[in-house]
């Protein structure tokens, strides 16, 4: 996988921009999430979690589907 | 047509009923589709599936496989138990039992913004089933997840189904659509920790639906499975059109990669059928690439052309987006409707922030939202891949309970962005879409219910007081049955016998 010299498709910057998207929805992006957004979901996680994760994972056995 | 196109979801959940794994998977599920459906009393909740015209064995490539060849649980027209509960709700959708999973198969929409909202409205369906079998003392609890495997071998699936002109060469669809499918997992993924289909192998990995894979074409759906499917029943006049039935995506619940995954798919599909792909992008091993793609969250796998050149995925999906981007400016200018506007706009956003750094997608990507988690669990309790605390938070990513899902815990925090209100999924809950024939068959179901005795993708079959027959009014084109269309009728027809008439006397 290493030495490809693929040139790398990129967005097309030398275009003016973006002929095809006015009205440009907001990118979700723009509002990111931040380390203590992370904290505090992992806070409330050990409660949320099932109890004796071990045991829960082995018993969701499926049939399989389509 | 761009984004724009008629087309569903249908989606097979996880059942199991917590400390009893040995639990009977399809009386779970059709206690799953009975709790929904009961309730709405009358005929509404018991109007039954109507299977005269599903083909499941008719194959796209121009042949039909003799029932005695196809293995039985292909054999979907005529389910080994006929109890099985099969039912149309309101909104135009089909709730019913598949194998042993409750599934929800959205009605008919035209936009990606739609296929989102009736989805999430098909997940709220399933958060009522659960509460309602809770809430009964007669029955043990049911959960379900909007996952697509049990990391011990099952898989079980989110299919894609859009409306195609017959006339595209099924051999473009098959060119063009592989490679990009191969790598649009890197925005439709939902994540997985485990790695092969029973998941023993250690790691994180992009798509929970990918090592399922076995072959690049082909009719099955439950075993070799193929990246391209072949089913061809298309609930429509089988001389225009096809449906295509797509097996190949993950279950999302990030409402951002729903809206990708299907307005971006769109987009490719149109230009196959105006044949505007300026090159084609060919793999050299589908199958395999679609595993190492899924296995490398860095998104640094190269994957092969067979013109020989090699990129990462990332960087085929930028080779799409290009063209479908161009395609679309050559086509309409300024003029693309608004919903083919926001899915080139989002696609190229999350592209580039893909590429910057993945984790920038965590408010969009069910594979990065469930990877921020895993990895901030991980380093808090100094964690390897292979513990059951982690599998237990892939699990309840999906699990459909706001108080119990990841997902629904994220969402509830403002950390995932959310494109339909909660007040247009309630809506969507109970009314059809008013721009297919989903408009016809939900309002007759919730107008005249009472004499609905049947129905399906393309009919609506009416037992009428008085009549001997039953009256069957086939609805064969998706598009028409809009609110537009028969609103006015349907408001002067007061009972389903009215309706008859007025339909004959037409
Ligand atoms: N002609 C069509 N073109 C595209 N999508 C369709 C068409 N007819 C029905 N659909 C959609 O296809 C899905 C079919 O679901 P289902 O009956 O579960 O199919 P399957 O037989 O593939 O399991 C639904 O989401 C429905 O809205
Ligand atoms: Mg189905």
């Amino acid at each position: 996988m290493a030495g490809q010299e693929q040139q790398r498709p990129t967005r097309r910057d030398d275009e003016p921009a973006d002929d095809a998207a006015p009205a440009a929805p907001p990118a979700g992006g723009a509002a990111q999430t931040t380390d203590a957004d992370v904290d505090a979901i992992l806070d409330e996680i050990d409660d949320v979690l099932e109890s004796n994760a071990e045991e829960f994972v082995k018993g969701f056995v499926q049939k399989g589907g389509q | 047509m761009t984004a724009r196109r008629v087309m569903g979801i249908e989606t097979e959940y996880g059942v199991s009923a917590p400390g009893d794994p040995a639990a009977n998977a399809m009386l779970m599920s059709s206690q799953v589709v009975n709790a929904y459906a009961a309730p709405l009393g009358s005929r509404a909740g018991r109007a039954r599936w109507d299977y005269e015209d599903e083909a499941p064995l008719r194959d796209a490539r121009g042949w039909e496989i003799s029932r005695d060849s196809a293995h039985s649980s292909q054999l979907t027209d005529a389910p080994d138990d006929p109890g099985l509960a099969n039912v149309i709700l309101t909104n135009g959708a089909r709730l019913y039992v598949d194998h042993a999973h409750p599934e929800y198969s959205s009605p008919e929409v035209l936009t990606p913004r739609d296929i989102v909202r009736w989805d999430k409205a098909g997940e709220r369906v399933m958060l009522e089933a659960c509460r309602r079998i809770a809430a009964n003392p007669g029955l043990g609890d049911v959960n379900l997840y909007k996952n697509n495997t049990d990391n011990k071998g099952a898989s079980y699936g989110t299919h894609e189904n859009y409306l195609m002109r017959r006339s595209t060469p099924f051999a473009d669809v098959v060119r063009h659509l592989t490679p990009f499918f191969v790598s649009r997992q890197v925005i439709t993924g939902a994540g997985r920790v485990g790695l092969g289909q029973d998941g023993t192998g250690t790691g994180f990995q992009i798509s929970q639906r990918a090592d399922f894979f076995e072959v690049e074409v082909g009719l099955e759906t439950t075993l070799k499975r193929p990246i391209i499917n072949t089913r061809d029943e298309p609930h429509a006049s089988a001389d225009k059109f096809r449906r295509l039935h797509v097996i190949i995506g993950d279950a999302n619940l990030c409402e951002v990669a729903t809206l990708l995954k299907v307005g971006t798919t769109n987009l490719v599909l149109a230009m196959i059928e105006d044949a505007a792909f300026t090159r084609d992008l060919s793999l050299e091993r589908p199958v395999g690439t679609l595993h190492d793609v899924s296995h490398d969250p860095t998104l640094k796998q190269q994957v092969t052309l067979r013109d020989g050149n090699s990129m990462t995925a990332l960087e085929l999906q930028w080779l799409y987006f290009e063209q479908a981007s161009a395609y679309v400016s050559d086509r309409f200018g300024d003029d693309a409707d608004e919903a083919t506007t926001e899915v080139l706009t989002r696609w190229e956003s999350v592209l580039s922030r893909l590429g910057e750094d993945p984790m920038l997608c965590a408010r969009e990507l069910d594979w990065v939202a469930k990877l921020r988690l895993l990895e901030g669990f991980r380093n808090r309790e100094n964690l390897n891949w292979d513990a059951a605390r982690l599998q237990l938070i892939d699990l309840q990513y999906a699990d459909v309970r706001p108080e119990k899902g990841l997902y629904h815990r994220l969402a509830s925090r403002g950390q995932v962005e959310q494109l339909v209100t909660d007040a247009q999924i309630s809506e969507a809950v109970h009314e059809p879409p008013h721009d297919t024939r989903a408009y016809f068959r939900g309002r007759c179901l919730a107008r005249y219910g009472e004499n609905v005795a049947a129905a399906s993708w393309d009919s609506v079959i009416f037992d009428i007081p008085g009549r001997g027959a039953l009256q069957r009014v086939p609805t064969l084109d998706p598009s028409r049955g809009t609110k537009e269309h028969v609103e006015a009728l349907l408001q002067r027809c007061r009972t389903a016998a009215d309706l008859v008439d007025a339909l004959a006397a037409e």
